[in-house]
């Protein structure tokens, strides 16, 4: 379970977050919605500790985020950042295998390297291997890096927009991916999404944020409603039901 | 095959240091091997104190411009040992052992470094020409300060720190060796067993934080095996400015992989042909006109010009 307990964050005197609390319980794809600049990133950054936390709480089961040690959690939770930079030296073997660290610590074990090519084989890596991350494209290298976070096989996964540069087929994929993980294997996922239609298709829970607040929190066919979407989004894309799950019209 | 590219180092090192050793023995052997021996050890040293400094410090600050050396680091030890000239007095300072002298130097270098660059590292960091001016301001600040402290102070005090303020490979301090090699192999051990935390460092903030493995406290402690580095190089050599970058460029050309366990012992090798070879080469070979230091300051200065220009196209 991922507890935030009452968590606000400036940045230069400006509140970004603004007292946030909120429960995920274990198991589940949690979908993140919102506008631009709402502070979806800030608050996942602030979860996986990648920026030093300033007011409030976070707990990952009985880990103090910010406090505990950063081993364990680098086996508890994983993060896939919004923006990833390429170090240019490395193959996709090279940094899918990096996924791996936290267990083996600079001494891969067989197994670790059999994650690996697994993890390859899941996101069609297989092929590009031995490619360096810059002669990459972009949903190339977004997929690379997917793969290095699944690898890291945590119980807990933050998904800062993933299907950024995925194409159809493969955003498809790794949806359904996080779905048999939380399905089958009781991962937690918590995912930055800005198709809503990927939100209401594949997450069990959609939390939307604006202005650094969480606005509604709950199902995906209770939250996304068209007054929603005016009032959040500030944009009147009307909303058709098809097969009991509200779609947006683009 | 990175493997084999060491032991190919290695075994041109070991040619260098047979040449050097054994060519143009004129009188005893055995006293010159022995006068040889010190200056080799010596040299070797220098270059891997040089070389894994130069390779951490682009490892933690994420580039491949800027070098210990660049940043001021060697400045901030001379300013350090002047400013303990200028308290202690001539005369007092010399009473005092010299391998304790590095120690505190050594100490005291570490912990300037840290606070200063530990700081730098932090405000600048993924923005190089911040870095490189900051750097760079810093680096000429700290030689005014030493500049100022060595013009109040008077003669016989300047003679004992104007030995620490020049490159001089000939002329290594072989009377430090003992202490330097303490210190630098230590350092050295620390820096090995760390390679790995290196690889993950080398990933960025965002992607090393989230594999449990902090910057900030990886940067702190590099920097302190850097700074040990560093003293022992300046103490026994000097300042050197481009050395470490030229060093650290002929590695990447010559071992393109990300792994440090590669990385680390390939630019020592490196490091060591270059000095060893070089030294034998001036002086036997070219008959000593041109100072080592020379040529490989100025290789080193091309270098970094090329890479300057090269990184500021990107
Ligand atoms: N380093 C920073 N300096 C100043 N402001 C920042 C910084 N990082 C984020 N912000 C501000 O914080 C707010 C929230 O940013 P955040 O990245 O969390 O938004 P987001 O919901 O992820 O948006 P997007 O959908 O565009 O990714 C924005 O207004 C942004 O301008
Ligand atoms: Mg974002």
């Amino acid at each position: 379970m991922i507890e935030v307990q009452n968590l606000s964050h400036d940045i230069h005197g400006a509140p970004i977050l603004r007292d946030i609390s909120v429960t995920v319980p274990k198991g589940g794809v949690t979908a993140l919605v919102g506008p631009n600049g709402a502070g979806k990133s800030t608050l996942l950054s602030l979860m996986a500790r990648l920026i030093p936390r300033q007011q409030g709480r976070i707990t990952v089961d009985e880990l103090v985020v910010g406090e505990s040690d950063d081993k364990d959690l680098a086996r508890r939770l994983a993060i896939l950042p919004q923006t990833v930079h390429a170090a240019s030296r490395l193959t996709v073997r090279d940094l899918v295998g990096f996924g791996r660290y936290p267990y083996h610590r600079g001494r891969p074990t067989p197994d670790d390297r059999a994650m690996v090519e697994d993890g390859m084989r899941l996101f069609d890596l297989l092929p590009l291997a031995e490619r360096s991350l810059d002669t990459l494209s972009g949903g190339q290298r977004q997929r690379a890096f997917v793969a290095m976070t699944y690898v890291q096989d945590t119980d807990y996964l933050l998904l800062d927009e993933p299907l950024n540069n995925l194409d159809l087929a493969a955003s498809r994929a790794l949806m359904a991916r996080l779905r048999d993980l939380a399905d089958n294997k009781d991962r937690t996922v918590i995912i930055v999404l800005h198709d809503i239609n990927f939100a209401t298709a594949y997450a069990d829970r959609v939390l939307v944020m604006k202005e650094g607040r969480l606005c509604a929190d709950g199902a995906p066919q209770d939250v996304i409603t068209e007054t929603l979407i005016q009032s959040v989004f500030e944009t009147d894309a009307p909303l058709r039901t098809v097969e009991g799950r509200p779609v947006v019209m683009v | 095959m990175y493997r084999n590219r060491l032991l190919l180092l290695t075994l041109a090192l070991l040619a260098c240091a047979l040449a050097y050793l054994f060519t143009g023995v004129k009188g005893s052997l055995e006293f010159a091997l022995m006068f040889r021996g010190k200056k080799l050890a010596a040299l070797l040293l220098i270059g891997a104190a040089q070389a894994v400094a130069a390779v951490m410090f682009q490892t933690i600050s994420g580039n491949r411009i800027l070098t210990p050396a660049i940043m001021g680091f060697d400045a901030l030890y001379v300013l350090i040992l002047t400013a303990a000239v200028v308290a202690l007095g001539a005369p007092a300072y010399q009473q005092l052992d010299p391998g304790l002298l590095m120690l505190t130097n050594a100490t005291l270098m570490c912990a300037a470094a840290v606070m200063l660059f530990g700081l730098l590292l932090r405000k600048g960091q993924g923005d190089l020409m911040r870095m490189l001016l900051t750097g760079v301001v810093l680096a000429v600040m700290l030689r005014s300060i030493t500049g100022l402290l060595q013009r109040v102070i008077d003669p016989s005090e300047y003679a004992v720190v104007q030995a620490a303020s020049f490159a001089r490979f000939s002329r290594a301090e072989t009377d430090l060796l003992g202490v330097s090699a303490l210190l630098c192999c230590g350092a050295l051990g620390l820096a090995w067993r760390m390679r790995h935390r290196l690889d993950v460092l080398a990933l960025g903030p965002v992607a090393s934080t989230s594999l449990g493995e902090p910057p900030l406290r990886g940067q702190r402690r590099a920097l302190l095996l850097i700074s040990v580095l560093v003293a022992v190089s300046t103490a026994l050599v000097g300042p050197v400015a481009f050395f470490g970058l030229l060093v650290s460029a002929l590695t990447y050309l010559v071992l393109p992989t990300y792994r440090h366990a590669i990385l680390l012992p390939g630019s020592a090798l490196i490091s060591g042909v270059i000095l060893v070879g070089g030294q034998w080469a001036l002086e036997r070979v070219f008959a000593f006109t041109t100072p080592l230091s020379v040529v490989v300051e100025f290789l080193g200065g091309v270098v970094f010009l090329l890479l300057l220009m090269k990184g500021l196209k990107r």
